[in-house]
């Protein structure tokens, strides 16, 4: 039978559920409900579980219909990305051995399977987000039928595939150096609260840690520079006043400082378009150039520092981003932000004016290559001509990442902008 | 059983058929009065006499064609080609008569005959007398070509051709007709399309046919003294039909292979192997299946040039290491083991 592993296959009757990619940053998901239990009927589209991811809270879908067979990870407990969470039988052929095999070890008998367990969201992968890695047919087939997530497993063989010998020592010795569940706060790690300092322990909540990983990443991986220039607003302000003025009879909204600023940094982008890129790590030959000009918002809600996206800001008018900007910012207070309002972003805003800072540098939010810093907009003395007047002005601070971007460019950028700015009827062009 | 060489057992198989069925008879150049040129139909000639041991002109489609006609009007004619080389003056008639009557005809004519002819350099022979060219006829369906390896195989498929209905092509080898093997006293016929495991093992499957099957089961035992190496070795013993089912099996056990072959490499034998491995093991390999063969040349004359062309032992031994380094299978040096 010179087919039979085909057979096999063909014969396969459970549909895997695995951790879905939602968000473009998303590494690992938290269960927050199954909304189906083993039995339940499964169509296509039922909601099958609401995923909590570094963003937002998503409801996942089944693409195939089938009975609910068994859940792997439980409500509360995380999977990275592609990890099994929950088998779907399709109805072809007889239950098949893999789906206990899988199912078994994860839920709570790792004493039973150390190869299933090898699997735990605690060990980083061993090669970067998203890079390609060669394993034997072998080990493939061997690793989906004990639930192994092959990114946790390092290559030996030529070109670094992974062959066989890799799969098993790291299902014989990786188990043993792995944490049996998630890496919560490790108690022997960080339980000690220092009286002298009268300090407690707050929990910190999942976006929290999430922004400290991201940030802290990216201000270690990311060699920022940063360039200032100073923005007159008089016309600016004037204008904003006359649009305002006529948006009040015709019901439109009212157009703030940032939105037009949005619109100006969309315009500016589109002049230095070097400036709309990403950066795609030290392996790549590439970076991306971007053609969209998608403007992040960074907005502090009360869940924590999220960063909605206006896209094509570029081509936009002000009254329109101005509206999308508000829906967007209330709904990041009330957390209904889902992953396709905050991803895609190209550039980021981040304004501090309304809390009367004058001056800031803001850490680029990755995978985007710069991040502008916007301080108030204050009355001061002007030298114009030969005479001192009081301006209105802001203070504007490009983070940029000197691996693609250089200081030439950053600071011809900011000469677009300021001329924009203080040139503002371009912006309602 | 009894010790013999590969070249007695085919010569007391010959005999015995011929004693036990009077419709075989032997043709070919040189094979009555003077033995055969490799002493194959050594004293047959003498037994049975000229009508069923018959000289033949250096005319090898002539003969040929008339073993053909011979087949189809009932005998069992066993014809020696001194050399598969010559085979390709024959090759009309082995392809487009012996192989194609059968299916052309409804049926109506069998064409139960015999070719065998030895391939194999080494013999400081030139380019167009050294050359293992069983590919052609593997090509073609409706002929079945057996390739043995031992004597005792030499026998048993010797036994299973001469009584088959189809045309076959018996590959023997210069290298291997000195070489010596237990012989069984029966007479049972091998089966014609099954493959053997003449070597059971864990970490590399190393398959081979004729002499390669031969260097195969040498390099096994000395890598397991030298080494630890547990290696498996398959014998085709059957080119065509060919035994896919055995192939597929041990790769699965072993995760890796490695093809021996006396042919040159491209299209080769080895080729269809390795296609087979993909089509029926592919999920169960840890390293790309290697492929051993002959230097893509003509066959030099000069001894070193032809032993430097023909596939060596060292030549395998170093696939073996290869595949098996590309799996990160540690080779266990014996005494090591042992300290």
């Amino acid at each position: 039978m010179p087919w039979v592993c085909l057979v096999e296959r063909l014969a396969k009757a459970m549909i895997e559920i695995t951790m879905p990619r939602l968000s473009d940053t998303m590494e690992e998901g938290e269960i927050l409900k199954w909304h189906k239990a083993p039995g339940d009927a499964v169509a296509v589209g039922d909601v099958l579980v609401e995923i909590e991811t570094d963003k937002a809270t998503m409801e996942y879908e089944a693409f195939e219909a089938g009975t609910f067979s068994s859940i792997v990870v439980n409500e509360g407990e995380v999977a990275v990305i592609g990890q099994l969470i929950a088998l779907i039988d399709d109805g072809k052929g007889g239950a098949p051995a893999a789906a206990p095999k899988v199912e078994a070890p994860v839920a709570t008998a790792p004493e039973v399977a150390p190869a299933v367990e090898a699997a735990p969201v605690a060990e980083a992968p061993v090669r970067a987000k998203g890079e390609r890695f060669f394993a034997s047919p072998i080990v493939r087939r061997l690793a989906e039928e004990q639930g192994v997530d092959l990114s946790l497993v390092n290559g030996t063989g030529p070109g670094g595939r992974i062959v066989r010998a890799d799969l098993d020592s790291f299902v014989k010795n990786g188990p043993k150096s792995l944490a049996p569940s998630r890496p919560t706060i490790q108690p022997t790690t960080f339980t000690q609260v220092d009286p002298k300092r009268g300090s407690e322990q707050l929990e910190l909540s999942k976006i929290r840690r999430i922004i400290a990983k991201r940030l802290g990443e990216s201000y270690r991986e990311i060699p920022h520079f940063f360039v200032t220039a100073i923005a007159d607003l008089e016309l600016l302000q004037v204008m904003r006043g006359d649009l305002n003025a006529t948006n009040a009879k015709s019901d439109g909204p009212k157009v703030s400082v940032n939105d037009l600023l949005v619109k100006a940094v969309a315009l500016a982008l589109r002049e230095h378009p070097m400036m709309n890129v990403s950066y795609q790590g030290d392996d790549s030959p590439t970076m991306l150039v971007n053609h969209r000009y998608n403007i992040g918002v960074a907005v502090a809600s009360k869940n924590g520092l999220v960063v909605p996206v206006i896209e094509d800001a570029d081509q936009k008018n002000v009254n329109t981003i101005s509206a999308e900007t508000k829906k967007l910012v209330t709904l990041a207070s009330t957390r209904g932000l889902s992953v396709d309002q905050m991803s895609g972003g190209t550039f980021t805003i981040s304004n501090l004016g309304m809390f009367g800072v004058e001056e800031f540098t803001a850490i680029i939010n990755p995978p985007e290559a710069a991040i502008l810093a916007v301080g108030a907009a204050i009355k001061e003395p002007v030298v114009v001509g030969d005479k001192i007047e009081i301006r209105t002005r802001t203070r504007l601070t490009l983070s940029s990442d000197h691996r693609v971007i250089d200081g030439a460019l950053a600071a011809q950028f900011l000469q677009t902008l300021t001329a924009i700015l203080e040139n503002p009827w371009r912006i309602v062009a | 059983m009894t010790m013999k060489t590969y070249r007695q057992a085919l010569r007391d198989t010959l005999r015995e058929e011929m004693l036990r069925d009077d419709s075989v008879l032997l043709m070919g150049e040189e094979i009555g009065v003077f033995e055969g040129s490799y002493k194959i139909t050594a004293g047959l000639l003498a037994e049975f006499g000229e009508k069923r041991v018959r000289d033949t002109p250096i005319a090898e489609e002539g003969f040929t064609g008339a073993a053909v006609g011979a087949a189809m009007l009932g005998l069992r004619p066993v014809v020696e080609l001194m050399t598969i080389n010559f085979s390709l003056i024959a090759i009309d008639q082995i392809v487009n008569s012996a192989a194609k009557i059968y299916g052309m005809f409804g049926g109506q004519v069998k064409v139960p005959m015999v070719i065998r002819t030895p391939g194999g350099g080494g013999q400081q022979l030139g380019a167009t007398h050294s050359q293992n060219i069983e590919l052609y006829y593997a090509f073609v369906p409706g002929l079945k070509v057996v390739a043995p390896s031992t004597p005792a195989d030499a026998k048993a498929l010797m036994l299973a051709a001469i009584r088959d209905d189809d045309p076959v092509l018996f590959l023997e080898n210069l290298a291997l007709y000195n070489t010596q093997g237990e012989v069984p006293e029966s007479n049972e016929p091998a089966v014609i399309g099954k493959a053997a495991v003449t070597r059971e093992g864990t970490d590399l499957t190393l398959i081979g046919y004729s002499r390669m099957a031969y260097v195969a089961a040498k390099v096994a035992e000395e890598l397991a003294i030298s080494d630890g190496l547990d290696i498996e070795v398959v014998d085709l013993r059957s080119l065509r039909p060919l035994d896919r089912e055995t192939i597929i099996n041990s790769v699965k056990k072993t995760n890796a292979a490695v093809v021996l072959e006396d042919d040159w490499l491209t299209y080769g034998i080895g080729a269809e192997i390795a296609a087979t491995i993909s089509d029926g093991a592919f999920d169960y390999l840890d390293a790309p299946v290697r492929r051993v063969a002959m230097a893509e040349v003509p066959m030099p004359y000069a001894k070193a040039l032809e032993t430097a062309a023909l596939p060596s032992n060292a030549d395998v031994i170093h696939a073996i290491y290869e595949t098996l380094d590309a799996m990160g299978v540690p080779r266990r040096k014996v005494g090591q083991g042992h300290d």
